[in-house]
């Protein structure tokens, strides 16, 4: 199999998230948007990066990326978390 | 005046220092008095830094974010009950969902909560023990908020109110039950590996994911309320799962025969208990958010397929059993309705026959397999109950000695043809429903001879009222073992077409939509 797996993340569908998921579906080009009834689930070729920055210009103040727990569902992939970054892979 | 004086600590260095630079070496107890169980199984570590948690959640930050969570779910939870939001169900068969889940999914949370208590004591690296400690919590407020939640049906619908009495002793529920205490019976490695990577990384998107989403899809804001917060958790769980199997193949390549042994075993064992969420996705959700099908490639085949493609660099194969799991997809709903169809006086929730509007459903989605094998099933039984002759079945089924579940599993390349497989172990004939349960039995018999399979107990005499008189000339066995169940006969079970859970549904709703 040559073509890449994807990494996803799935949130509860709220207006706490709605900024977040717009930040990365810009941060993710290629990103496959999939709303389901009160969730919604990004799927990603290979690399998911979450980014503190897009989501704290969305939502117009400081963002700490583990608020993401609180709306988080699901997710899959190794996990490379920072204080910047938040980053989802199959990569090593 | 931007410049920051006192910068905060980095996420890594905040987390070593609330975590790993809290622990200390013994000087006066030896580690093995310490930490007694690490050793028996195999399972060789080296080095428990290396141990990487890759959410790095500190406890400060765990108590914040899980105190919002709550926060959210009751204010919630509230506001459904304020509101009767039961009534804003799509149908009140929607709610058996919820009375199987109680009685067979909450309990195991209790239980999970026990057995992460266990490793966060039992683990020698302060991270894994960190980690399991958090899990441990975690479980304990899913099954508090899940009791929570579901208390509120139980003020209106049948079924609800022994729980877990009945979890101990009804004989579906000895499938979850058993899985349970078979993970939590064994050694701290095998628990770690059967929960957090079998169970909750392989399997358990298969349980909340779309079935939560269906809840929600079905008017249910409390299920999808304690179901998503729940998942919330399960995502850091699932992390240690990953994290865990990766420390422990890259510690000894000793390790990984060990480890295969048990990833083959609690794939089997978790996709077997996984038999009722296919049945609930396809036939108990009056309005459907995907089939087990489609949710098994999604998430087993997809994304499963994806993680083991990852793992194959430590030399980790794809469990046993996987294959016949993908092959199962469009059979496990449409055998296991069937089974708790013909059982269904002797369950503590309601059963139906799928309507023309619901086969049309599950004919668009099992192309393969329900109009050839299924639907005609189903019409017979339709047809039967037309003209008064609803179909209980009356006598026991025989059951897996590993997974308990009866034995209606089908050959996996005829669909006609029920499996059986045997095993002789001193002296005794032990019989299963597939070449995984075989497999599982013939590497640990001493454990699983000893199952108490509910059939067998009945028949022994042992699950009877106290007060139960067999010499009375109307005595009734199945009856007794009912009200041994703590089952109200008529009320609890049989078909929903006649339950007061649906006259009480349409009577209460007709009540809030007209004056």
């Amino acid at each position: 199999m040559t073509q890449v797996p994807n990494v996803f993340i799935a949130l509860q569908r709220n207006e706490e998230t709605r900024p977040i998921v717009d930040a990365i579906l810009a941060d993710n080009p290629g990103a496959l948007h999939d709303e389901q009834p009160a969730m919604v689930k990004i799927n990603v070729p290979g690399r998911l990066v979450v980014r503190r920055s897009t989501i704290e210009q969305e939502i117009g103040r400081e963002f700490d990326l583990q608020e993401l727990h609180v709306n988080l569902i699901t997710l899959t992939g190794h996990i490379d978390e920072s204080d910047d970054e938040f980053v989802l892979s199959w990569v090593h | 005046m931007d410049m920051k004086v006192n910068k905060k600590l980095g996420l890594k260095d905040r987390y070593n220092r609330m975590t790993r630079d809290l622990n200390w070496t013994p000087s006066y107890q030896s580690l093995k008095d310490i930490y007694p169980y690490l050793e028996y199984e195999g399972i060789k570590i080296h080095d428990w830094d290396k141990f990487e948690d890759p959410f790095r959640m500190t406890m400060d930050a765990y108590w914040k974010y899980q105190g919002e969570k709550e926060r959210k779910l009751y204010a919630i939870l509230d506001a459904f009950a304020q509101n009767n939001g039961h009534l804003g169900v799509t149908d009140a068969r929607y709610i058996n969902t919820l009375k199987l889940f109680l009685t067979g999914v909450s309990p195991l949370e209790y239980m999970s909560h026990k057995g992460f208590a266990i490793l966060g004591r039992q683990f020698q690296g302060a991270g894994p023990r960190v980690a399991c400690q958090m899990q441990s919590l975690d479980e304990i407020r899913h099954a508090q908020t899940q009791i929570h939640a579901m208390s509120n049906y139980n003020k209106y619908y049948n079924g609800f109110q022994d729980w877990q009495h009945m979890h101990h002793r009804v004989w579906y529920l000895s499938v979850p039950k058993s899985f349970f205490e078979d993970a939590v019976t064994s050694g701290p490695f095998e628990y770690i590996l059967s929960i957090s990577f079998a169970f909750e990384y392989v399997l358990t998107n298969l349980l909340f994911v779309p079935f939560i989403s269906g809840a929600a899809y079905n008017g249910d804001m409390g299920a999808m309320a304690f179901g998503f917060s729940a998942q919330s958790d399960e995502s850091r769980h699932m992390t240690l799962g990953l994290e865990v199997i990766k420390f422990v193949l890259e510690q000894d390549p000793d390790n990984l025969p060990i480890v295969q042994k048990w990833i083959d075993k609690w794939f089997w064992r978790g996709y077997r208990v996984l038999t009722l969420v296919a049945m609930m996705m396809d036939y108990m959700l009056p309005k459907r958010v995907m089939s087990w099908k489609e949710a098994w490639e999604i998430y087993a085949e997809e994304n499963g397929g994806a993680l083991f493609r990852d793992l194959a660099r430590y030399g980790v194969k794809v469990p046993l059993g996987w294959e016949q799991a993908c092959k199962e997809k469009d059979h496990l709903s449409h055998m296991a309705w069937n089974v708790f169809y013909n059982y269904g006086a002797a369950a503590p929730f309601h059963t139906w026959a799928p309507s023309e509007e619901d086969m049309k459903w599950l004919s668009a989605k099992y192309p393969d397999s329900f109009d050839k094998y299924y639907r005609p099933l189903w019409e017979h039984y339709a047809k039967e109950q037309k003209e008064g002759r609803r179909f209980y079945n009356k006598t026991l089924p025989m059951l897996c000695q590993t997974c308990q579940i009866p034995m209606f599993f089908t050959e996996p390349d005829d669909h006609t043809k029920i499996a059986y497989r045997e095993s002789d172990w001193r002296g005794n004939k032990f019989h299963f429903c597939s070449d995984g349960c075989k497999h599982i039995f013939d590497n640990e018999p001493e454990k699983f001879a000893q199952s108490w399979l509910p059939v067998h107990q009945i028949y022994q005499g042992n699950c009877f009222p106290e007060d139960v008189d067999p010499s009375k000339p109307d005595f009734d066995p199945l009856m007794e073992v009912l009200r041994y169940y703590k089952m109200e006969f008529g009320r609890d079970n049989l078909d929903y077409a006649d339950s007061q859970d649906k006259k009480n549904f349409e009577a209460w709703r007709a009540q809030a939509t007209t004056n």
